[in-house]
């Protein structure tokens, strides 16, 4: 973070430039873009335009007929999304969306007000598919698409993280996720990918996981969390790989396998599953809950996420359970069963502790950690001492896609309150359908992207900030694992003193489990609430 | 230069019915051929920009979730915000298209010294709407007095409860000031506020000059500068029964007032007025949140290539088995 500016220097301006946007050409300032795809990550999943570049060259190396491919491109999804077209054509420049965007209240860019974000491909759409726009060019709203157009695309398409939120305030449901998905479909059709989401999006596809964790190394990792949490517990929890017969298969995002705080969270599950006697397998090739081809294309999105239904049919499993994850479960619910179902050779999944049904899964047939472990919680069917996370004054942050994708609210609540005894929400403005973002969604999360992610976090951190001075609250709790990667980050540069978990990492500190030794320290090796003289250091 | 020309624009327009009917006497043209031409374009291009949407299908449901999902029996689902029934979804629509559901949830942000955010109330844009929107529907309502013979009675009872007031004589229609006020207003937040004055363009000043001023002669010609409203019936029942005359003498005010609402007529499809038929179509709202209950089709959803397990573990195989993970060819 050396060249991100302090939080008390960040210099934010809500008030737009004397230049009108059309005549206002894109600045790629460092910390505020992000590097290029490389062209092995391309090549890797045969997209087009595989090269060397860099967004600030002059030259973005594009074919000749590189206009054409876009154009042709655009009519193409039009006549495929009626989203788009609409979304196009109805937009009546309210205003309503303009302050609801967290990378606008952060940098006070007019182009990151969702309409305008929304206007660069408008104006375009205007120039080269309405009449009026064709006849009357400007004073109709349009614009022709040039070099300098496509580069503000890049730019800003990359500075959308797809969270939805604009969408809720507009009066006609106008999603700019929908549309920057879209704008970066058209960006890769001549290659303009980030490396931040080509790389992973090629990991995936060849390796199973975004990271690239090859199948023994997959093993090792999660057999690493075997030794701590008996470290921890003095219980040894025994997981199994790609085993066929399993009743359940289970799939987490690979980021809680590789990077603290979200390991934790980990630990929370192979914890769960044990004490419960879950009949579960992990797979090392489905081994991605996540889906960064949901931030390349839809044919991305559905090629990576084959995986999941290719996997539970292979290994005979009844049905999928599926880890804490922001757009994971996004694509899951909103896209899964119809790109890649029916999933008619599995069955409604079914709890096989409380025997619960999940009606609400009976199509898909994949549910939702946080949904399994409240009933498991309801049913009074695990043996919880919340005290022991009396260390922790806990708030909950709504991912957005679980959120205004999903509907998910009370579940995650709901079990929290009974894992924990300190728990407070932040302002109303801020959670539920109106949570924020965390600045670094849709594969935006990498390291030259900093100074953005920090203004886009602001809004979010702020909401955190509020509860941490009133309430003391120290833990932001969440369900991603995108989340628990850069709210950390956010929180250090925010908000110093507040650190990020998963909801199943709670869990685990709180589970009482069957034959476990007295515990000293959390999953963390911190100690336990009252134990902190302890000399239990051996972690 | 968007506020200049649509200005301009709509000065041209009436100055053109006034001149078009004082010095050169088209009352025929403005008062028959432009309104059917302007009824036939509204229609016809409304139609079609419908079935054109309707054309695109809708691969994906993806409905923007404002409340808990159908889940657990025991947590208690937001039926409307975050629907999983038709029935569901019929309510969230009718929120939204009667009172404007999603606006109303407007907030406006404010940056403190710090940097620190608050969020303020902000409902103007909401009320200021739907004053604006509901008033304009009335008002059009009340018009129908001069296309009806007899009048049907909700037209009458329209317009009493619209004139119940009963100040001054003629009566002040309750409407007429909303209508006024809230274009006004939407108008000056346009041009005020300063982020809403960077994203405007002609085609938001427009409409709303053309509003103003097809309400100020509106109301010029209620409340000040009568104009013989018998002969206005005439005119407009000859035209809803296909026998059009124009009857001598209706004051060039009337004309203008006529004109400018044709305009409105013919300038809709192609606007972003059209949002009146898009919101029922947005697949943000119109859908219930039930993809994981039933499968939703996508129609052109079409084979893509994959990385199948057989390759991964081709590519793999010692690996997994050194270390001691399950294959399938040994």
């Amino acid at each position: 973070m050396a060249n991100v500016p302090k939080p008390n220097e960040l210099v934010i301006d809500h008030r737009p430039p004397a230049t009108g946007w059309m005549d206002t050409p894109v600045e790629f300032r460092p910390g505020t873009w992000c590097y290029a795809a490389k062209p092995k990550n391309l090549e890797a999943v045969g997209l087009p335009n595989p090269r060397e570049w860099s967004p600030i060259d002059d030259d973005w190396k594009l074919p000749d007929n590189w206009k054409q491919i876009v154009l042709e491109g655009l009519r193409e999804r039009l006549e495929k999304y009626r989203s788009l077209r609409i979304f196009m054509d109805i937009c009546v420049r309210c205003g309503a969306c303009s302050d609801k965007c967290h990378f606008f209240i952060g940098s006070g860019d007019p182009k990151n007000m969702p309409v305008l974000r929304a206007e660069l491909l408008r104006s375009v759409y205007r120039r080269n598919f309405t009449t009026a726009g064709k006849i009357l060019g400007k004073i109709a709203g349009g614009r022709e698409l040039t070099m300098s157009v496509f580069k503000e695309w890049f730019y800003y398409f990359f500075q959308c993280t797809e969270c939805r939120r604009c969408s809720l305030f507009c009066p006609y449901g106008i999603d700019t996720a929908e549309i920057t998905i879209i704008g970066r479909e058209l960006l890769n059709l001549l290659g303009c990918n980030i490396d931040w989401i080509a790389g992973p999006v090629a990991n995936c596809y060849h390796n199973g996981n975004h990271l690239g964790i090859q199948p023994h190394a997959f093993k090792d990792m999660i057999e690493f969390f075997v030794d701590e949490i008996e470290a921890v517990t003095g219980v040894r929890v025994e997981p199994t790989f790609n085993r066929k017969g399993a009743e359940i298969l289970f799939i987490t995002p690979s980021g809680d396998v590789f990077a603290d705080p979200g390991t934790y969270t980990l630990m929370g599950y192979l914890m769960l599953f044990h004490e419960i006697g879950l009949d579960y397998t992990w797979s090392t090739y489905a081994s991605e809950g996540g889906n960064f081809g949901l931030f390349t294309s839809h044919e991305m999105m559905k090629r990576l996420n084959a995986k999941m239904y290719a996997e539970a049919r292979r290994l005979g499993v009844k049905w999928i359970l599926g880890g804490e994850c922001g757009h994971m479960w996004r694509v899951i619910n909103q896209y899964m069963d119809t790109m890649n179902g029916p999933a008619d050779f599995l069955e409604v999944p079914k709890s096989p502790i409380t025997g619960t049904v999940f009606d609400n899964a009976k199509s898909t047939k994949m549910t939702h950690i946080v949904e399994f472990t409240a009933d498991l919680i309801k049913h009074g069917k695990l043996k919880l001492d919340p005290s022991r996370n009396d260390n922790h004054v806990v708030t909950y942050h709504d991912s957005c896609n679980p959120a205004r994708g999903m509907g998910f609210f009370e579940e995650p609540r709901y079990v929290l309150k009974n894992v924990c005894n300190h728990f407070y929400e932040m302002p109303p403005n801020t959670i539920r359908e109106q949570t924020f973002c965390c600045g670094s969604g849709s594969g935006l999360n990498t390291d030259e992207f900093m100074e953005m992610r920090m203004r886009g976090g602001l809004p979010r951190a702020n909401a955190v900030r509020h509860v941490h001075e009133q309430h003391g609250v120290n833990m932001l709790s969440c369900i991603c694992a995108i989340d628990r990667a850069v709210l950390t980050a956010s929180m250090n540069y925010w908000v110093p003193g507040v650190e990020v978990s998963g909801v199943h990492e709670l869990v685990g500190n709180a589970l009482v489990m069957e034959g476990e030794m007295e515990r000293t320290t959390d999953l963390r090796g911190e100690p336990l609430p009252g134990m902190e003289d302890s000399d239990d250091e051996d972690l | 230069m968007g506020i200049k020309f649509s200005l301009l624009t709509v000065v041209a327009l009436v100055l053109a019915v006034f001149l078009g009917v004082k010095a050169a006497g088209l009352q025929y043209f403005f008062g028959v051929i432009f309104p059917y031409a302007a009824i036939f374009i509204f229609l016809v291009g409304f139609i079609y920009r419908i079935l054109k949407w309707a054309r695109s299908p809708v691969p994906f449901r993806i409905p923007t979730t404002a409340g808990q999902q159908k889940s657990l029996p025991w947590i208690k689902q937001n039926k409307i915000d975050n629907p999983s029934t038709t029935a569901g979804v019929v309510a969230r629509m009718a929120l939204e298209v009667l009172l404007f559901r999603s606006l109303f949830r407007n907030t406006k942000v404010e940056l403190r010294e710090g940097p620190k955010i608050a969020y303020q109330w902000e409902k103007w844009l909401w009320l200021a709407g739907l004053a604006f929107h509901w008033s304009f529907f009335i008002i059009l309502v009340r018009h129908l007095r001069f296309f009806t013979e007899p009048v049907p009675f909700f037209v009458h009872m329209t317009d009493r409860l619209d004139g119940f007031l009963q100040v001054g004589l003629p009566g002040i229609y309750i409407t007429d000031l909303l209508f006024l006020a809230a274009v006004t207003y939407l108008f000056i937040r346009r041009v005020v506020i300063p982020q809403v004055r960077y994203i405007s363009l002609p085609a938001d000043y427009f409409p709303l000059f053309l509003l103003m001023a097809l309400g100020l002669t509106g109301v010029l010609m209620r409340y000040f500068t009568k104009v013989d409203v018998v002969k206005v019936k005439e005119l407009a029942l000859g035209l809803v029964t296909f026998q059009p005359k124009v009857p001598e003498g209706i004051g060039v005010l009337f004309y203008i007032h006529f004109f400018l609402i044709c305009t409105l007529f013919a300038y809709f499809p192609f606007s972003k007025l059209m949002h009146l038929g898009g919101v029922f179509l947005s697949p943000t709202r119109n859908l219930p949140n039930d993809s994981r209950m039933k499968r939703h089709i996508n129609p052109w959803n079409y084979p893509v290539k994959v990385h199948t397990y057989a390759e991964y573990e081709d590519h793999f195989r010692d690996k997994m088995i050194e270390a001691g993970l399950p294959v399938e060819k040994e």
